[in-house]
């Protein structure tokens, strides 16, 4: 990151404007849960938005669209164990519910 | 003997960033595991339940949509600090911390309103796997906003007297605050749609 106070006087207008589109996103998240989607397309739009909003909040408030090496390894290692920890608990709940519906009690 | 701590205001030649900022990636890994954990056990008990509710059914989506607004703010009010540090502007500073410090109070006070209502209406942790997710959920992100306070008012009184004497590890520890904050402010934006949304 720049530490130059031009660089800086550049970045602070990023920040502005990264807190409209998290404001106008805010708006889109609660305005998309009054249209009563199917509760599948309501969790893809609602973790989309959120995606989108956490990523922008990661790359431009905590600087990760510059950040060295070092700090993206750490993140790559928390995220394949954080994936890596929920998939086997997601995959034994299907597989309890398949059993459920499909294995005579 | 005085203990010199290495490697606080200047980047580690090894991993080029200080030691603080190392410090506080290691330990928000640590809480993106805790968090994960907690939100593994949100998807376990809603997908194996046959009557989960909808949030905004029980909960305030008015409430948690001002609280919303209100942290991403101090996400900005706290960014807008640092800068300001970095344009050698402790005047601003002062101010943006102390509007992220009001801002985190805001969202506590809205937070006992809506704990309130529900205690009011007898609803407990003990009434359903959802308020008992919720409260859990909700308290532990209101304990991390805690701690945020306490570090912040550190930082904005205080602590402010490194400033003086330097000027560089203080901005790296408003820094350090800061991404700490912001990863607050990102669990809160995910934890909204679960909870009150979907």
């Amino acid at each position: 990151m720049g530490d130059s106070a031009e660089e800086i006087r550049h970045h602070i207008k990023g920040y502005f404007l990264v807190y409209l589109a998290l404001m106008v996103l805010t708006g889109v998240t609660v305005g998309v849960s009054y249209f009563h989607l199917a509760i599948h397309w309501a969790v893809l739009v609602a973790f989309i938005v959120a995606a989108v909003k956490g990523g922008l909040v990661a790359a431009i408030f905590m600087h990760l669209n510059n950040e060295k090496k070092i700090i993206y390894w750490i993140l790559i290692l928390t995220a394949v164990l954080a994936v890596g920890f929920i998939i086997p608990v997601l995959m034994d709940v299907e597989i309890s519910a398949y059993t459920q519906r499909h294995i005579p009690q | 003997m005085s203990v010199v701590i290495p490697y606080v205001s200047k980047p580690h030649p090894v991993t080029g960033v200080t030691n603080a900022k190392l410090g506080i990636w290691l330990f928000l890994a640590s809480e993106v595991m805790l968090f994960g954990a907690l939100f593994s056990s949100l998807i376990v008990l809603r997908v194996g339940s046959t009557d989960w509710p909808v949030g905004s059914t029980i909960l305030n989506v008015p409430l948690a949509f001002v609280n919303t607004i209100i942290l991403i703010t101090s996400s900005l009010t706290m960014v807008m600090a640092w800068a300001s540090l970095k344009l050698n502007n402790l005047g601003k500073y002062k101010m943006y911390m102390g509007l992220t410090i009001l801002l985190s109070f805001a969202f506590l006070v809205v937070k006992y309103f809506e704990y309130s209502a529900k205690i009011h209406h007898g609803l407990s942790p003990a009434t359903s796997n959802f308020l008992g997710i919720y409260f859990t959920m909700t308290g532990l992100h209101g304990l991390h906003i805690i701690g945020g306070i306490v570090v912040n008012a550190y930082l904005w009184i205080p602590g402010a007297k490194m400033w003086h004497s330097d000027p560089e590890r203080f901005t790296g520890r408003v820094e350090v605050a800061g991404l700490y904050w912001h990863f607050v402010d990102l669990v809160w934006i995910f934890l909204f749609p679960t909870l009150y949304l979907l």
